[in-house]
């Protein structure tokens, strides 16, 4: 069994109005110097280590993104 | 052939909230409503079937990706393919996308507010199966309330969208929830799929709605199925 | 077995070891147990109190869950209960929420709680929770929920920490509510400074049944099987219990549990279908919703209300945090759980709903005839309790009570001193302050985040008097050829902690004839009364001062109203510091019209109808919001009560909209008549002309607060027949001006011209300004 991560975030080129509004409170915040913000989505699966990286890759691009608008990483 | 005869569904996913709306809508455009439950393939016989509003599944992971897999959906995917009338409204046009019958998707509004108002829209195709009773650019105003309702796509499905004059409904006014081109509602290459982020079935009683414009989405698919065998 | 589990069983207390050293030290005090209160369990069980009956009875007797200070005095509701009222009343006080028939087969349920603590420490979840639990005590009658109003007061508006609870507290209501499809149809928002650090969320829901399928929490019949249903029990809400599972789980005890439930209102939207399915095939013979004192609660009441005696299993409550032991497992509050009482005959349909709709569902014990409440923790009996002496025996208290010292100087001071706008000029800049002050302002920020449309029945809805739903369902259209049903109710929630500060008694009664009035407003006939009473600590004897005068002033306005108060909620402790929040007692009143289609909405929007202005206008600033905002004054006494001019004026209001003789109503309240002309006009497409009676002052004409009184829009064509009946009546009836669409402006004759546009870019501008 092992701990596969796999993070989702939109696409740059579509709008993250969470990721602005926390990009806002930074300025507020007195924070400086950070250019962009973008969030997304963090899931640990414990996974059999007789699935594949193809059924995880499935899995992530059929359900745990939209490939539409999100780009995923897998991290085994 | 009495248009009564005409049995639309209204499928209820476990989270769908505007499913009784939508079967008065569907009963007040003079066919038989039906529901549908999400865990049944079989479509009851339905010669049109409306996805509506809600919370599917909680939207937790996000709106509309899990509806997408259930067993009611497989036979909607399947009669949208074939021609089937599917109106998709708010979650609903978020299952459709999510289903890959509609392109694009919808995401948070660009406020991070839900927002429920009455809404201007201009109607931009008459030629669908969801409003050939409407005037080509004619203005209506239904409810809007939505929380993930922002339309978006890449440039060139817009472009497309725009040049194949999919655009099936236009805000009028302030963009309420930041989609891209201030599109409401599209439809695929067909004109039988539409998905809508406003509720036109929120708008077909002057007792209940801020008008009934709404009602010429339900009528429509009566006008496009008469002469389908019921 | 997990190893974790097998510790809890080797650690927990068992009433064998009760028995056995019943001398040992228990941490009652830190439950917040009195001395003479613990000196009582021991009593009551020969014996002392295992860890897990500790926690039941610390829980059951808290103010919170016994009413233990306000007991005494809310039993005035029950004593002054209207003769007129007693047919209607299906179900009173006592149960999750009072039933009254409205006729035709259809009964209604509806009560306001309060969730303000838990609002102020996490704003989103609190409220959110709040919404989740009202909802659940309608659903536990029978009913199915059909909307959603919301009471919430909060600190300065433009206080930073305001800015950190309000747009929380908004979103929760708005998203569980939504979640739920439950259309928010009203309430109100106020901003005062004694809630900066004390907010308050009261929600109101209201579900509609038919009169024969009332559901009680009652575990009768030796046998039943009793069935935990909905979520999963987690450590929420559960800081309290950390006392008991450091004490008897020293090894490994969890530190600190988190203080706050957490809501899933995905989790409770299936579980209100999957619950209606139940009802619909009649398989329950009693539920009980799980809310504050969870478990402890909800086996304790049903036990207590039934055949007598129930046997829980409680290790089969399926957790979703393992590491739980009984005294948490006891104390949880856990959202979106539901207990049911099932015969044997009905479990295996019961399971079958359950497992459509995807809900977990567990027997974990059973009813029997033995007059006690016992559970077992993996065969070892760790509760024996006679459930009676949790659910309605616990301590009452004759609270001390002390007029505060400083009510004489408070009533004494009238601000007769405070300087009044004499011009045209610097009566205008008064009205434009005061629309846009916060507590007048538009509150669209707010309500636009709720849905008022879902389910389709919503006939009026925020900012109107009253929220109005057409109450229907496909039962109905079945044995009524397809047509839906005209009946309606309406709903309104009112308070003025102002006036309460200056007389509870009268304040209290303005906050229920001002609901009342409302309620009559849009046309509807008020029926029935819920109530939501948020005070400092009892243990104040000012603070229960003001409570028993409020409680005493509704129970005696209720009895000459001729409406019964069904339930509702008492909040202690809403204070900062030493310092209570002003008296803040919540109405809510419940109405019925006949005919939806009669309904009386508040907009202007027909040239030429004559304005009349209904009731007497007197030199009244005690409280205002006048004082208020232009001059930070609290002082003097508030406007006169009149229950019988009340009743009077609902009674032309409703007729009249029967009859189809006004068109357009909106009741005068805070602000005084400028602020219902300028609601009215903004609300709709005209506006007015309007002239000052000669023997008026202005300024009193246009700001003063006086009770009794509503502005409403009659067709020339109904004038003569409108005027007459109120003559008949004896209702003071003046006309002050005309709606005209040409002149869109509220122009006060010979002192003022306000065009709406800029009437409405103060009044619109003020929350979304503060707020983003």
């Amino acid at each position: 069994m092992a701990r596969v991560v796999v993070d989702v975030v939109m696409k740059p080129e579509i709008l993250d109005p969470q990721g602005q509004a926390i990009l806002g409170a930074l300025g507020r915040l007195g924070i400086e110097g950070v250019r962009g913000v973008r969030q997304g989505k963090h899931f640990e699966l414990d996974v059999d280590d007789s699935v594949s990286e193809e059924t995880l890759h499935r899995l992530a691009d059929t359900l745990l993104a939209n490939p539409v608008i999100e780009d995923f990483s897998i991290h085994r | 052939m009495a248009l009564s005869k005409y049995r639309v569904g209204v499928v209820t996913f476990p989270g769908s909230l505007d499913d009784r709306d939508a079967l008065r809508a569907v009963r007040l455009a003079g066919a038989e409503p039906v529901p549908l439950w999400h865990g049944e393939k079989w479509l009851s016989d339905v010669v049109a079937v409306i996805l509506p509003g809600g919370f599917s599944y909680g939207d937790y992971l996000r709106a509309g990706a899990i509806a997408r897999f259930s067993p009611a959906m497989q036979s909607v995917i399947d009669g949208a393919r074939n021609g089937m009338p599917v109106l998709g409204i708010c979650n609903g046009f978020q299952v459709l996308c999510e289903a890959h019958l509609l392109p694009g998707a919808l995401i948070r509004n660009d406020h991070r507010k839900f927002v429920c108002r009455d809404q201007r829209l201009r109607i931009e195709n008459t030629e669908t199966a969801w409003t050939n009773q409407y005037e080509a650019g004619q203005e209506i105003v239904v409810p809007l309330k939505n929380g993930e309702g922002g339309y978006v796509a890449d440039p060139a499905t817009l472009d497309a969208l725009e040049a194949d004059g999919r655009v099936v409904a236009r805000y009028l006014g302030d963009n309420p929830n930041g989609s891209y081109r201030a599109i409401a509602g599209i439809t695929n290459e067909a004109g039988n799929v539409v998905g809508l982020m406003p509720h036109p079935e929120h708008a077909v009683e002057e007792l209940t709605g801020p008008s009934t414009d709404g009602l010429a989405f339900f009528t429509s698919v009566l006008q496009k199925l008469v002469g389908i065998p019921a | 077995m997990t190893p974790s589990s097998a510790a809890q069983r080797s650690l927990v207390d068992t009433v064998k070891a009760a028995k056995k050293d019943s001398d040992a030290q228990q941490p009652y005090r830190e439950l917040g147990l009195a001395d003479n209160e613990y000196a009582r369990i021991r009593e009551i069980l020969g014996r002392r109190p295992t860890s897990s009956e500790l926690a039941m009875y610390s829980v059951m007797w808290s103010e919170h869950c016994s009413y233990k200070s306000s007991k005494v005095h809310l039993k005035q509701f029950g004593d002054k209960v209207p003769v007129e009222a007693k047919d209607i009343l299906l179900v009173g006080m006592g149960e999750n929420a009072g039933v009254v028939d409205i006729g035709d087969g259809w009964a209604v349920t509806f009560k306001i709680e309060s969730h303000n603590h838990p609002s102020y420490v996490e704003p989103h979840q609190g409220a959110a929770t709040g919404v989740g639990g009202i909802v659940r005590d309608i659903l536990t009658m029978g009913a199915r929920p059909v909307a959603v109003l919301d009471s919430l007061r909060f600190g300065p508006a433009n206080a930073p920490d305001t800015a950190r609870v309000l747009p929380g507290v908004v979103s929760g209501v708005g998203s569980y509510g939504n979640c739920l499809g439950l259309p928010n149809i009203g309430g109100e928002v106020a901003f005062d400074s004694t809630y900066l650090g004390n907010p308050l969320v009261n929600a109101l829901c209201v579900g509609v049944l038919r009169t024969d399928e009332i559901k009680l929490a009652k575990a009768d019949g030796p046998g039943s099987k009793v069935v935990l249903f909905g979520a999963r029990t987690g450590g929420d809400g559960i800081g309290g219990a950390s006392v008991l599972a450091s004490a008897s789980f020293e090894a490994q005890g969890k530190t600190k549990r988190p203080a706050v439930q957490v809501g899933d209102p995905f989790a409770e939207k299936v579980l209100i279908e999957c619950c209606l399915e139940i009802f619909a095939a009649d398989l329950v013979t009693g539920i009980q919703d799980l809310g504050a004192a969870g478990l402890s609660c909800a086996t304790t009441e049903l036990a207590a209300a039934g055949t007598g005696g129930m046997a829980v299993d409680l290790d089969l409550a399926p957790l979703r945090d393992e590491t739980l032991v009984p005294e948490e497992i006891l104390m949880s509050e856990s959202q979106e759980r539901m207990m049911a009482v099932v015969t044997p005959k009905n479990l295996s349909a019961f399971m079958a709903i359950c497992e459509k709709w995807d809900v977990t569902a567990t027997v974990i014990g059973e009813v029997n005839d033995s007059g006690r409440l016992t559970m077992r923790w993996h065969g070892e009996k760790i509760v024996d309790v006679p459930p009676r002496t949790l659910a309605h025996e616990g301590p009452v208290y004759q609270r001390p009570i002390r007029r505060p010292y400083d009510q004489d100087a408070l009533n004494g001071d009238h601000g007769n001193g405070l300087p009044r706008p004499k011009t045209g000029e610097k009566l205008r800049s008064t009205a434009l302050k005061l629309i846009a002050s916060p507590n007048l302002a538009d509150k669209s920020w707010i309500t636009d985040q709720y849905d008022r449309y879902v389910l389709g029945n919503t006939v009026l809805a925020q900012p109107e008097d009253a929220g109005m739903v057409r109450v229907t369902d496909e039962r109905w259209r079945v044995e009524h050829d397809g047509e839906d049903s005209k009946l309606g109710l309406a709903l309104a929630t009112d308070g003025n902690s102002r006036y309460t500060r200056l007389d509870p008694y009268a304040g209290a009664q303005l906050a229920l004839a001002e609901a009342y009035r409302n309620v009559a407003t849009t046309g509807a006939r008020p029926l029935a009364v819920t109530n939501c009473l948020n005070f400092g600590s009892p243990e104040d004897p000012a603070v229960m001062w003001q409570f028993s005068e409020a409680v005493r002033g509704i129970a005696d306005g209720c009895q000459q109203l001729g409406i019964p108060v069904t339930g509702g909620n008492v909040s202690f402790y809403n204070q900062t510091g030493t310092s209570p929040i002003l008296p803040t007692p919540v109405l809510g009143v419940l109405g019925l019209i006949d005919d939806v289609s009669r309904r009386t909405p508040m907009a202007f929007d027909q040239d030429g109808h004559q304005l009349y202005l209904l009731g007497d206008t007197r030199d009244e600033f005690g409280g205002s919001e006048w004082a208020y905002v232009m001059h930070g004054f609290l002082g003097g006494k508030p406007p006169a009560v009149d229950l019988d001019r009340e009743k009077l004026l609902a009674d032309v209001l409703i007729n009249a909209s029967r009859d189809g003789l006004i068109d357009a109503a909106h009741d005068l309240s805070d602000g005084g008549l400028f602020v219902a002309l300028a609601e009215s006009c903004l609300r709709g497409t005209t506006g007015v002309r309007v002239i000052v009676p000669d023997d008026v002052d202005p300024f009193v004409f246009l700001f003063s607060e006086s009770a009794g009184r509503a502005i409403v829009a009659v067709p020339r064509t109904e004038e003569v027949r409108f005027t007459d009946m109120c003559t008949a009546r004896r209702l003071p009836a003046t006309r002050i001006g005309v709606l005209d669409v040409l002149e869109s402006a509220i122009e006060v004759q010979g002192q003022f011209r306000l065009p709406l546009a800029e009437l409405r870019t103060a009044w619109a501008s003020t929350l979304p300004d503060l707020f983003g």
